[in-house]
């Protein structure tokens, strides 16, 4: 690459910046203040790109375009209010998991609501009135719209930083961001200032995406891959802070845009499209910058969030009665196949109940006794998935040894990204998690050579005798049974304990000499591990694999299972798995907006159990007890 | 020979003298109060000697041993046990556990997968709990207990390990006098048994004069006075910077 | 000034306060006395509506409080310095004491309550005039203590409500807080204290009220505590 062709693409960069910056800084702000990480800032993105589109070119000419561009920020702002005005404003005193959750529904109700308004096709709006035009620079031609993009991003950086350090709103939204009980005390009306904050960054948010309209398509999957994007931008530059978020958001666009511009290199008799490493890139950009500095660029240690979850209790062994059950259970389950000759829909949703109870328990495995509440499950998933299918497309692969391999491709995944993830917690373990788990979405996506890209891997048929339903069932039972109990007995062993111990203080367990990271790293690495086994029961089960059943939407299943069932207990992942893979069946069998009803469900148990709902149940058998013996 | 011995450490935040070149030894067995005003930096030369923070220069010798810059599960494996100001135990575990779990690290037992951790080193840590008052509430949750009673939980895991250091920081806060006296006398009587060192921070005047075998004085990051209780009463320094008049605590000034 | 009614106040499903009853008059400083875990800041807390579920009737300068929220109550004039202080680390003094800052207000009788300014309250903590542009992060304990009280006059308050004013800091800096207390006195402003340490609340207060467990064992002038040394021991244990 010339000199010339490598400056050209650092302005491209930099032009992509700004859009990053936009909305990294909206989801920044909103988190300072309330706490929440809004994960369907990235659907106010895409809104912004879809309402822009709307005003371009309903009402057209430069009042439609640039007018459109200004009325789409407020329009998304009064919306972001609405959102906080409705739904946030009642769940701040929840448990974190909660509000996450609370937010990715709107994500999936968001969605359908721009599927239904505008329709599945990419729109891609009109070129700017009065920038239509390029430039010659660097021997090239550089539109001059993304010339104006370019000084987008450090006009709204200089207009933040004025409005926060200078203003009185700007010292009460810093003073929130650090202690907004104590604002409150001192007289400050926080619903209003909560409000508006979040007004503020929906609106940035919406001009972030309505800008891009000149430039990229407005598309229905924008808002998984703009959150994704912003919150690596987020974790590199640093929770909280603007500046930071700026710097983030360049390094990351340049990154990607000199990847781009490089292209195809060739070594020797290798060639490299480096076209297909921005994902690649973006990791690694991430991944020194978390050696380097775990809080990001510019950012410093949070204050450990005051947790309102209720303490757990110190488990048990399971009791008589408890064990009666499981066996009465676990006799059923090896008569199912019996009994369900006559339905094999049964067994079907036998093997999906069964994968997604081994998926739900791994994942409790670090969310509950580790503390670590991980928003990329689907990851390890989809790479036992992948891994077990890929081995036998490429090599032939009998499917004994493909479902071996897929818990080792797992295992290795999740001991990568583990060690970055145990260096976090909160809601920076949940942003960096559901970053890998979309870097390798992405990558199987866009591997298209290897993986078959979005139409996946087909053909993954298990041999007799698994191929009938019957006995790949008794298999799937074998293997979840094994997973479940193992993981188990990890959590009663000492091993267990200390993942416990760790999560309880982790200053306390390193002062009795345990290392808290390692012991959670390999807690990760297990609980990888054991979800490659569902993944590659998986893939098997229906004989395909493809981009879409390793999306970030499975990793949130598993949230909502663990939470059904319950966080505190052991058993909870399982009793919730159950309940949700058949009610999910059901769903989904009924529309074709079932995201929408999925998150709608959602939101009414978020609202309806802000404690969860086996807290919600303990409370009231609680109260019964002692209003029982005063 | 000392226990421990710190040399000319210092530490600084930001370009401010958090601890300015400070050096003192602890004798075996000895009980040592550091006492200063809030931001005098015994909390910065606390976390230096429990390791949470690696000093910028200077040198603590645990009996010989240079241990400045180690991560704190190292420096406990060396035989320091400690106490936090706002006590911490594990919440989701027994009392008995968190003894238990002390004991289970200090045999290096934590990565262990199949025997289950409640039948490991049970009896030693039910006698810990004796030692400290505590054997009855062996099997009640830990987050259940009174405040008082999580401190000498805490005891008892700290003397797990069989330290010879015991580092206590602001062990009384937050306490009533009379448990604040009870707690202490306990201290001072397990680790006299032991020929155990103490050091402790603390405010609480009457503490400090009633157990601490020597004092030590920070102002601004530096050590200006160290003596016994007679000798630091008298010191005017320490009545300008810390003590004032006296007449917002008993019986300290004579 | 102050009337509190049968309050009662609750963490999550463990009840602290069972029904207490207090007040404080005008001019009036008043100790909360107990030991750790008697519920003297968590009265302070449900005073000040920082509770999650509390009861009873609060009356307060003429006008109920029971159901108002925290920023209603600290704009009828209820300052607030909680027992961990509080302090904003990223502001300087300046914007802390900006973020407290409230318009002047009066009594129910329509005098105008003492209004402080940047420039009063610098007078009344010199340490603090000496670093106006230091951020909350970077001041000693004793500074940030008195930072808190700064910051809760500004909003001009006829109640000042001092969480352990005296817990955790040196004795140099406890005798400074009980001279500001006297200050404030002198003013004309209310203040209700929660406070371990007799020996300050004998230079400061002129009524007690002893809690246990979260009820009110005993109330008297401070007078009738000193000379009461049954009440001392079975509850303070001095």
């Amino acid at each position: 690459m010339t000199l010339n062709a490598f400056l050209f693409q650092a302005l491209n960069g930099l032009s992509s910046a700004s859009g990053l910056f936009l909305i990294a800084a909206g989801l920044s702000l909103i988190f300072g203040v309330t706490r929440i990480v809004n994960i369907a800032h990235g659907s106010l993105y895409m809104l912004g790109t879809y309402i822009a589109y709307s005003f371009a070119t309903k009402i057209g000419g430069g009042l439609g375009f640039w007018g459109g561009i200004i009325a789409t920020a407020i329009v998304v702002g009064m919306l972001g209010a609405l959102i906080e005005f409705l739904l946030l404003r009642r769940i701040y005193r929840a448990p974190e998991l909660f509000q996450l959750l609370a937010t990715f529904a709107l994500v999936l109700i968001i969605n359908d609501a721009a599927l239904y308004i505008w329709g599945p096709e990419d729109l891609l709006g009109p070129r700017a009135p009065g920038l239509r035009g390029a430039v010659e620079i660097f021997g090239r031609r550089l539109p001059s719209y993304d010339l104006f993009l370019i000084f987008v991003g450090p006009a709204v950086l200089l207009a933040l930083y004025f409005a926060l350090a200078r203003t009185r709103f700007g010292r009460l939204v810093r003073a929130a961001t650090q202690d907004r009980e104590m604002v409150g005390a001192l007289g400050v009306n926080q619903a209003i200032l909560f409000t508006s904050v979040f007004a503020l960054g929906a609106a940035l948010a919406g001009l972030g995406g309505a800008l891009q309209v000149a430039r990229e398509p407005a598309n229905l999957a924008t808002d998984l891959i703009a959150i994704g994007d912003a919150f690596v931008v987020v974790v590199v530059g640093g929770m909280g802070s603007i500046a930071g978020a700026y710097l983030a958001a360049v390094i990351i666009a340049e990154v990607k845009a000199l990847c781009i511009g490089i292209g195809v290199v060739h070594f020797g008799m290798f060639s490299v499209n480096f076209s297909k490493f921005t994902l690649v890139a973006e990791f690694l950009v991430m991944a020194v910058v978390l050696i380097a500095r775990p809080y990001g660029l510019l950012g410093r240690p949070q204050a450990a969030v005051r947790s309102v979850a209720e303490p757990e209790d110190p488990i048990r062994p399971a009791t008589p009665l408890l064990k009666a059950l499981a066996a009465v259970v676990l006799a059923l389950l090896l008569c199912l196949p019996l009994l369900a000759q006559n339905s094999p829909y049964l067994l079907i949703l036998g093997i999906d109940v069964l994968i997604a109870v081994l998926f739900a328990t791994s994942l409790h495995f670090i969310m509950g006794p580790g503390g670590m509440h991980s928003f990329g499950h689907s990851a390890y998933f989809g790479l036992g998935a992948y891994g077990a299918a890929l081995l036998v497309k490429w090599l032939a692969a009998p499917m004994g040894v493909a479902l071996i391999a897929a818990p080792i491709v797992a295992l290795g995944g999740a001991l990568l990204f583990g060690w970055f993830a145990v260096r976090l917690s909160g809601v920076y373990l949940a942003m960096l998690t559901l970053a890998f788990a979309q870097i390798v979405w992405a990558a199987v996506f866009q591997w298209e050579e290897l993986t078959g890209g979005s139409n996946g891997v087909i053909g993954v048929w298990p041999p007799p005798p698994f191929d009938k339903a019957s006995v790949y069932f008794l298999l799937a039972l074998v293997l979840t049974v094994i997973g479940v109990l193992l993981l188990r007995r990890f959590l009663f062993a000492p091993f267990g304990y200390a993942m416990r111990a760790g999560r309880d203080s982790a200053l306390r367990a390193e002062a009795i000499g345990i290392d808290v990271k390692r012991v959670h790293w390999l807690a990760f690495a297990v609980a990888g591990c054991v979800c490659g086994v569902a993944g590659g029961l998986f893939a098997f089960a229906k004989g395909s694999i493809s981009p879409e059943t390793i999306s970030v939407g499975r990793s949130i299943d598993g949230l909502v299972m663990v939470l059904l069932g319950g966080i505190q207990t052991i058993t909870g992942p399982i009793v919730g798995a159950s309940v949700f893979a058949t009610l999910q069946d059901m769903v989904m069998r009924q529309t074709e907006y079932w995201r929408a009803l999925l998150g709608a469900i959602i939101l009414f148990l978020v609202l309806a159990f802000p404690q969860g709902i086996v807290g919600a149940v303990a409370q009231l058998f609680g109260k019964r007890r002692k209003g029982q013996t005063p | 020979m000392s226990v421990l011995d710190l040399r000319s450490l210092s530490k600084s935040f930001g370009g401010v003298h958090a601890v300015n070149a400070v050096s003192f030894a602890i004798r075996r067995g000895e009980f040592l109060a550091m006492i200063g005003p809030n931001g005098a930096g015994k909390s910065t030369c606390f976390n230096m000697i429990n390791g949470q923070l690696a000093p910028d220069s200077g040198t603590i010798l645990l009996e010989g041993k240079n241990i400045a810059g180690l991560a704190p599960r190292d420096i406990w494996r060396l035989g320091v046990g400690r106490t936090f100001q706002v006590a911490a135990t594990f919440g989701s575990m027994t009392v008995v556990e968190n003894v238990q779990m002390a004991l289970i690290s200090h045999a290096g037992e934590i990565y262990r997968l199949w025997r289950p951790a409640a039948s490991l080193y049970r009896a030693r840590a039910l006698d810990l709990l004796a030692q400290v008052g505590m054997r009855e509430a062996a099997d009640r949750p830990s987050r259940a207990l009174a405040y008082g009673d999580v401190k000498r939980i805490e005891l008892a895991i700290a003397l797990a390990n069989e330290p010879r250091l015991l580092l206590m920081d602001e062990p009384t806060a937050g306490m009533g006098a009379r448990e604040r006296h009870e707690l202490i006398q306990l201290v001072k009587k397990l680790v006299v048994e032991r020929g155990i060192s103490v050091l402790f921070t603390e405010h609480s005047m009457d503490v400090v004069f009633a157990y601490a075998d020597r004092i030590v004085v920070l102002a601004r990051g530096r050590l200006i006075a160290d003596g016994d209780a007679a000798a630091i009463r008298a010191n005017a320094q320490v009545r300008e910077v810390y003590f004032g008049t006296g007449k917002t605590f008993a019986g300290a000034v004579s | 000034m102050l009337s509190v009614e049968s309050l009662s106040a609750w963490y999550g499903a463990a009840r602290i306060l069972f029904d207490l009853n207090l007040e404080v008059g005008r001019g009036e400083v008043v100790a909360l006395m107990g030991r750790n875990g008697a519920g003297k800041s968590t009265t302070m807390k449900a005073i000040m509506g920082l509770v999650a579920r509390r009861q009873g009737v609060l009356r307060f300068n003429g006008g109920d409080i029971s159901r108002m929220k925290p920023y209603e109550i600290a704009r009828r004039g209820v300052g607030f310095t909680p027992e961990d202080r509080r302090i904003f680390a990223d502001l300087t003094v300046m914007e802390n004491l900006d973020v407290g800052r409230q318009p002047p207000r009066r009594f129910a009788d329509g005098a105008p309550a003492p209004a402080w300014t940047p420039g009063k309250l610098f007078a009344l903590f010199p340490n603090l005039a000496e670093m106006p542009n230091r951020p909350g992060g970077r001041m000693s304990g004793g500074e940030q203590q008195m930072l808190t009280v700064a910051r809760t006059l500004m909003g001009n308050p006829l109640l000042v409500l001092l969480d352990e004013p005296s817990e955790g800091v040196a004795p140099l800096i406890v005798e400074q807080m009980a001279n500001t207390i006297v200050e404030l006195k002198k003013e004309g402003l209310s203040v209700l204290l929660s406070e371990q340490n007799i020996h300050f609340a004998r230079l400061v207060s002129d009524r007690v009220y002893v809690l246990e467990k979260g009820e009110i064992h005993w109330q008297g002038t401070m007078a009738a505590l000193d000379a009461n040394p049954d009440v001392q021991t079975t509850y303070l244990t001095v």
